[in-house]
């Protein structure tokens, strides 16, 4: 997703010198590491007696979004998120973690579930962005994320979403209608890729890493700009590198904010999150006109 | 030289995405059918091309103009403006495009406007296309939303006419959040069952197809335009294939079951306005 930009500088010759590498970028590449723990390995550390659910009931199962019933600590819960893959074919199988429609739907109905059965709902974010391919636009991606968004806002369970990798986008918003945003230490959230945005605004991809700073993604900027409630933690060089501490953590941070959340009544739930969003970009002034 | 040469580049210099009607002679040519058509019967046509059905690109304040009653309306935050929360810097300062388009008398991308269509007093928002794409921020996240606040208080029906290429990359994540406040306050618009029609125009595309543009009680979109999430060159990279032929075009969401119906221009006011007699009289 991006704006239109105009085009007024010219393509860049030569290859450009190396950029210096930067925070944002850094964090970049750690949201993206090869050994970065996924949904699936958080699930696995965080609940017991996971049960998948698959489809949408309509066209078919994604494996790019997995979900299902689960415990946290002994507290029944749904439990989505967007899930990459590790190895090649493990990468095809959820291609690259970017959904299709029928992966917003399935979550939906997941979400819609819980929601009748009063279990609350965890999703985790993580994928560079919604499919962008034929068969998505033609079984209606932009109305799967959309439906996603305003349905989300009507469900009266705790919702407590984190951001545990790449937040990419409408792709990653879909799941992204919390009560509760958190977002892992280096983990990003971005409107559009560092990439797709250095290919409009410089004309070159390659000034990604200029474009990942200057595009606020990290979790110290979303916080300072109110998109973002918390950071958790990282141990070590980030999350890949223990796996099991890095679950530890996260997993009582979602624990406080469970506590915090279930207190709530349904209509209470409903207002809190919508409050919360309705608030949220307040950087406009009224001129008198 | 030759007789015919261009001495400019064939273009207009609003560039790719750009589609003006040209206004400088009484004949204009027809992009699409290449045929002269006299510029007053286009406008009579509501910029439409009398011979081949082709829509030209029109902006907010003609829209607005279209619909309601005898161009009768008003505007609601017609002063709003970004304030530019990431310190914005591209090929140029974000805050310096803001400025240059507040010259052309633009200060974001909507115009929302409450008046009458056909007597019956609703709320409508354009999206105006010549104002950074299109693109949604800050500002139109808000506008918009408090028109559809707007429209539940007062129990008026809401209209949301799109034109744009997505949330804006110059305001990053704060552009994406306003998905999210837009589309939940359609929610609370939905729970009060006041109708909410969506028209989609050439372009809709990004965000704003994944948020409000596809949430209406009724979707509809003008002939031929392109509406999608992905764009099309971002598709062609991702596949390294040519797209097929009328791809992404309102016929073909149409025949994928994401409108509700293709309505042409000149028809649009009346099947809105019939619309909404048979959702609220």
């Amino acid at each position: 997703m991006s704006s239109n930009a105009e085009s007024e500088q010219p393509a860049q010759s030569a290859t450009p010198a190396p950029e210096p590498p930067n925070p944002a970028w850094q964090r970049v590449q750690l949201a993206r590491h090869p050994k970065r723990p996924h949904t699936l390995d958080y699930i696995q550390r965080m609940f017991t007696g996971f049960s998948e659910i698959a489809g949408d009931r309509a066209f078919g199962e994604d494996a790019a979004i997995v979900g299902g019933m689960a415990y946290f600590r002994g507290r029944p819960v749904m439990v989505v998120g967007q899930q990459k893959g590790r190895d090649t074919k493990q990468k095809l199988l959820r291609n690259f973690g970017m959904p299709k429609p029928e992966g917003y739907r399935k979550a939906l109905r997941l979400m819609r579930l819980a929601a009748k059965f009063g279990r609350p709902i965890i999703t985790m974010l993580d994928t560079p962005g919604a499919y962008p391919g034929i068969d998505a636009e033609e079984r209606g991606q932009a109305e799967a994320i959309a439906l996603n968004l305003r349905e989300m806002s009507r469900l009266g369970v705790p919702i407590i979403v984190i951001v545990i990798g790449e937040g990419g986008s409408g792709g990653a918003l879909a799941l992204g209608v919390g009560n509760r945003v958190l977002i892992l230490q280096n983990a990003v959230y971005s409107v559009i890729s560092p990439e797709s945005c250095a290919a409009i605004i410089y004309r070159d991809a390659g000034k990604a890493a200029q474009a990942a700073a200057a595009l606020k993604i990290t979790a110290p900027d979303l916080l300072g700009l109110g998109l973002v409630d918390e950071i958790v933690n990282e141990p070590g060089e980030g999350a890949h590198t223990d796996y099991d501490e890095a679950a530890q953590w996260l997993g009582d941070a979602i624990a406080k904010a469970l506590d915090e959340l279930s207190a709530l009544a349904p209509k209470d739930l409903i207002d809190h999150r919508y409050d919360k969003f309705r608030k949220m970009g307040n950087f406009f002034v009224e001129a008198t006109a | 030289m030759a007789w015919f040469t261009r001495k400019k580049p064939p273009t207009e210099a609003g560039g790719e995405g750009e589609r003006h009607v040209r206004t400088e002679g009484l004949w204009l040519k027809c992009e699409s059918c290449s045929q002269i058509v006299w510029r007053k019967t286009l406008e009579e046509n509501l910029q439409v091309c009398p011979q081949c059905g082709f829509h030209f690109r029109i902006d907010a304040a003609a829209r607005l103009q279209q619909l309601f009653d005898g161009g009768q309306f008003e505007i609601h935050e017609p002063g709003m403006a970004s304030t530019d929360p990431l310190n914005f810097v591209d090929a140029k300062p974000y805050k310096e495009r803001l400025a240059a388009m507040v010259k052309q008398g633009l200060r974001d991308a909507v115009i929302s406007a409450s008046g009458p269509l056909d007597g019956r007093p609703v709320n409508i928002c354009a999206l105006e296309l010549k104002f950074i794409g299109g693109s949604m921020g800050t500002v139109m996240g808000e506008k918009i939303t408090r028109a559809v606040e707007r429209s539940i208080e007062r129990r008026h029906p809401l209209i949301i006419v799109s034109a744009s290429g997505g949330a804006r990359m110059q305001e990053g994540a704060v552009s994406l959040m306003q998905l999210v406040k837009i589309s939940q306050a359609l929610m609370r618009l939905d729970e009060a069952q006041v109708p909410y029609i969506s028209v989609l125009t050439d372009p809709t595309t990004g965000g704003v197809t994944a948020s409000f543009a596809m949430l209406g009680d009724l979707n509809i979109a003008e002939p031929g335009a392109l509406i999608g999430f992905a764009g099309p060159r971002v598709i062609e990279q991702t596949i390294r294939q040519k797209l097929p032929e009328g791809f992404q075009r309102s016929e073909f969401l149409l025949k994928h079951g994401f409108l509700d119906a293709v309505v042409k221009r000149p028809d649009l006011k009346s099947y809105i306005s019939a619309s909404l007699k048979f959702f609220c009289d």
